[in-house]
């Protein structure tokens, strides 16, 4: 039986219930009990958290755990851990496992092994096509009992126009949404990075930001004509949020995510960084122009959802050159500080937007329990201190990933403790 | 006058007008010891310099061969296709495997864009760029600019026009720093599926050869490899040719003493018509010696100094 | 010593080297960069004057030669090494501003070597100021200085500086101060 956990003397910001004052939450058996004003402990533990933020803890929408089949890369035990220490206390896995989650016992062998191994939730995300091939529709149906949340053939586009359509049709029956990769297969055919003058200069081959937005407005108009529901994931270009701007106000069923390194960074990285690979990622580092077109949609609520696309891989894998590189780097320590210290510090949005960003919306759009602190919800908590400084160290990672542009970076403000099913995690030391 | 202030030679485009300047003023300094009966100097005695060729190069890599050894430097040459690389050894495990033999310099020629930056991160030797994916090729734009300064006593105020693949060609961009850092002014002329995108930031794009070669000091021609056909760029070779292609007719729109300049090796009937490869503009003899000139001078200011080098 | 000084000193190397070497049409001469080769020159110039064979002139750039007590890169390569005539079977005089060291003179002797087979190689240098490390010594010397290791022996010639002289100076000062030429001098009374 769990303890009670009071939580005492925090900011508590919960966007589903517009709340955003100093009050305290009670957990006991897993879910949250009561929040307000100077409750009674009554027996429960007490945590102090005075000057600190309470939150519906966080879920990254978008990760990839590698297990089954990659664990030299990250395991769902080593993934979970580090998604705790980045303030998440779920995740949603993408299926691009050896083999692809494409069948419920993969589904079941992964939450079998997150229940024993997990440190955080684990959200197993389906496959769109069988081995995520892109030609037969895996079974949905299966996937959905097994405990998948969504599908997703991640890491490869949905080529044909005709599948990603039954696709979308077909997981209407299961109320699954369908989340989409969105790259033309053949525009950015061996491109290492985004195609513009940097890529010119470097000698490096590129791909257009033509290429995401072409397929996005295609799904939006799949979505349209079968009434599905799409995720963009990774959204990284100015003409793909547009056409999920429009497709909004036509109203598509449409929701989009985009990740930290396309917020922060732009292609002229690697020519900074004299072509390191912690700046190879897909979709790559676009222009300029497509960063402050992605931050005035994190403002104007065209984007749903902040993802970390956490994709680690083994140094091998990344220290080579810089065309031979595998694409990825990780996110989950980096993302909420990075929101932090570079978007509420800042004052381009406010501390409770964030939360819907993390928190509130990714819970919203795949429907999944938490994004709330309403009594009854799961006791998920993600306690953020806004004044804390750190410096971003890859050798301190719990992530078997060391991979990530923002090493060096000095970051203020961060998670400091994360609470799942009322039971403390994580704490920062 | 202060040593050369770089510790590798990654590219161009890193260096100062007055870098270049240093670079081929040594070269002419050097370039009477090729011609002395006995070719050799000490000064570079002892140092050793490792040739690592990932990509296949009689030319370039005898040129770095010979200005190692007349400066009295222990050369290595290890190219790919003898080598531990064949059986996958990494870039990173080839390199630091000869790093245990502590060569003081790595020249390196590889297929992919930033490997020699790559190897400048995780090596001590100094590292000299041989050619890197279609990024530079810092020594081959270095000799076409003591050619042209030879043959047209200056550099600054020339008109250049640069013709064919610039997509793909990391002579085209090493030669476009080059002689924009040193005051020429530059044409590029392509099909437009070979023009990088930005790259009309950097100089005057246009797509008719009559335009680009229209009073001309010197046209530089890139050769067309055979892929770009199949892999959709262009339609034939033999349109290529008649709308980009050098012949004798449209050099006769440049100036009377125009140099034709063409890294070789060259696709007769593809990039330039034989009268014109075998004609009395082409300084193709001249690229070769200036070429180890130009090596020798870059080994020179590189390694040449007391115990440890530059700083 | 002054511009009257270093034209008499001359003179009469060119003497000595005439009453040793009778038979002009054997002898080159090579100058050392930079000094020695207006020096050489010169001294072409009186050998000629005084027998009428005037001797060939070239100039040797020792920069790609020197050992590792000086820094190779930070000098410029720009005039290079001239002997465009054979030393093969000739007398060379190698002729030098300043004999200090010897580790110029090594390098000129190793590149000489390298350019052909001399039946034999001299040396001339306008002062000698001792302070040797290797043992070499010169067969035609103007003048001898005692110096102390820290001084510096700064040889001026109309060819490269405007105007003739030698000057000892103390590290400190680079460039003679005021008045230093005068004091120059009286230091360089010093010696012999």
């Amino acid at each position: 039986m769990t303890p009670r956990v009071l939580l005492k003397g925090g900011r508590v910001v919960d966007p589903s219930r517009k709340v955003d004052a100093r009050l305290d939450l009670m957990m006991a058996e897993g879910v949250v009990e009561e929040v307000g004003p100077r409750l009674a402990a009554r027996g429960a533990t007490v945590i102090d958290v005075k000057d600190l933020v309470v939150c519906p803890g966080f879920i990254d929408i978008h990760t990839h755990l590698r297990e089954p089949g990659r664990e030299d890369k990250e395991t769902i035990a080593t993934g979970t851990r580090a998604a705790a220490a980045g303030g998440f206390t779920a995740v949603c896995a993408m299926p691009n496992t050896e083999p692809v989650n494409d069948q419920a016992g993969i589904t079941r062998a992964i939450l079998e092994r997150a229940r024993v191994e997990g440190v955080v939730r684990v959200y197993p995300i389906g496959a769109i096509t069988r081995g995520s091939a892109g030609e037969e529709l895996a079974e949905y149906g299966d996937l959905k009992e097994a405990g998948c949340v969504a599908v997703s053939d991640d890491g490869r586009p949905v080529a044909s126009a005709r599948v990603m359509r039954r696709a979308l049709e077909y997981a209407r029956a299961f109320g699954l949404v369908v989340i989409d990769h969105c790259e033309e297969p053949t525009l950015g055919a061996g491109a290492t990075m985004n195609e513009g003058p940097v890529s010119t200069l470097l000698g490096l081959r590129g791909a257009p930001a033509v290429g995401e937005a072409v397929v996005v407005e295609r799904d939006i108009q799949l979505a349209e004509l079968t009434q599905g529901r799409v995720h963009i994931a990774h959204l990284s270009a100015a003409a793909s949020l547009e056409a999920v701007r429009r497709g909004k106000a036509r109203g598509v069923s449409v929701t989009a995510e985009v990740t930290p390194h396309h917020l922060f960074l732009t292609d002229q990285a690697v020519k900074d960084t004299e072509y390191d690979t912690s700046t190879k990622m897909n979709p790559p580092l676009r222009a300029e122009a497509d960063r402050r077109a992605l931050l005035e949609g994190l403002k104007d609520g065209t984007i749903d959802c902040i993802a970390t696309d956490h994709a680690p891989h083994t140094v091998d894998d990344k220290k080579v050159e810089f065309d031979q590189a595998a694409f990825g780097v990780v996110g989950l320590e980096t993302a909420v500080a990075l929101g932090l210290d570079r978007l509420v510090a800042t004052e381009l949005i406010d501390l409770p937007r964030l939360v819907a960003l993390f928190s509130t919306n990714p819970a919203r759009v795949l429907g999944l329990p938490g994004g709330s602190l309403a009594p009854g919800s799961p006791a998920d908590v993600t306690v953020l201190d806004l004044k804390r400084k750190r410096q971003v160290d890859p050798a301190r990672f719990e992530s078997k990933g060391r991979s990530t542009p923002f090493a060096g970076w000095i970051l203020r403000g961060g998670p400091v403790m994360t609470i799942v099913a009322g039971k403390v995690m994580w704490r920062e030391r | 006058m202060s040593a050369f202030p770089h510790r590798h030679l990654l590219g161009i485009e890193p260096l100062a007008p007055a870098d270049i300047q240093m670079v081929l003023d040594t070269a002419d300094g050097l370039k009477e010891v090729l011609d002395r009966p006995i070719k050799k100097v000490p000064v570079l005695r002892g140092k050793t310099v490792v040739n690592l060729f990932y990509e296949a190069s009689t030319r370039t890599r005898s040129s770095f061969e010979i200005a190692q050894k007349v400066l009295s430097a222990d050369s290595l040459s290890i190219s790919t296709a003898t080598s531990s690389v064949q059986k996958g050894e990494t870039l990173l495990d080839t390199a630091k495997n000869l790093e245990a033999m502590n060569p003081d310099m790595i020249v390196i020629r590889h297929a992919s864009s930033g490997a020699p930056h790559f190897l400048a991160r995780h090596c001590r030797s100094a590292i000299v760029n041989a050619g890197d994916g279609a990024h530079e090729h810092p020594t081959q734009a270095l000799l076409d600019a003591l050619t042209l300064r030879q043959r047209k006593g200056r550099l600054k105020g020339l008109r250049v026009a640069i013709v064919g693949d610039l997509l793909h060609s990391r002579v085209a961009r090493s030669n476009l720093w080059l002689l924009s850092k040193m005051g020429a002014s530059v044409v590029l002329c392509a099909p437009p599926t070979l023009v990088p995108p930005g790259i009309e930031r950097l100089a005057p794009v246009t797509w008719r050869i009559e335009e680009a070669v229209e009073g001309a000091d010197a046209i530089m021609v890139l050769r067309i490899q055979r892929e770009r056909m199949t892999g959709g760029y262009l339609p034939s070779p033999r349109e290529f040719f008649n709308l980009f292609g050098l012949t004798e007719e449209r050099v006769r729109r440049a100036k009377k003493d125009v140099l034709i300049l063409h890294p070789g090796p060259m696709n007769r009937g593809v990039e330039i018509a034989s009268e014109v490869a075998d004609g009395p503009y082409s300084v193709i003899l001249d690229q070769v010696t200036n070429g180890v000139a130009v090596r020798m001078a870059v080994l020179y200011l590189l390694l040449g100094g007391s115990a440890g080098g530059t700083s | 010593m002054d511009a009257g000084r270093v034209a008499r000193t001359l003179a009469r190397m060119a003497h000595e080297i005439l009453e040793r070497r009778p038979d002009m049409r054997g002898v080159v001469l090579v100058g050392v960069r930079s000094r020695g080769v207006p020096l050489a020159r010169r001294l072409a110039g009186l050998l000629r004057e005084a027998s009428g064979v005037e001797p060939a002139v070239g100039a040797l750039d020792i920069t790609l030669y020197r050992d590792d007590f000086t820094v190779i890169a930070s000098q410029p390569i720009t005039k290079g090494t001239e002997i465009p005539f054979s030393i093969d079977g000739r007398t060379v005089i190698v002729v030098d501003d300043v004999l200090f060291t010897g580790r110029t003179v090594r390098a000129a002797l190793d590149q000489l070597i390298d350019f052909g087979r001399p039946a034999r190689i001299e040396l001339a240098v306008l002062v000698d100021r001792g302070h040797r490390e290797l043992p070499i010594r010169a067969d035609y010397v103007g003048r001898s200085l005692a110096t102390a290791r820290q001084e510096i022996v700064q040889v001026l010639l109309k060819e490269e500086d405007g105007r003739d002289g030698v000057l000892l100076l103390e590290r400190r000062a680079r460039r003679a101060r005021r008045g230093g030429a005068a004091r120059g001098r009286a230091l360089a009374r010093r010696g012999k």
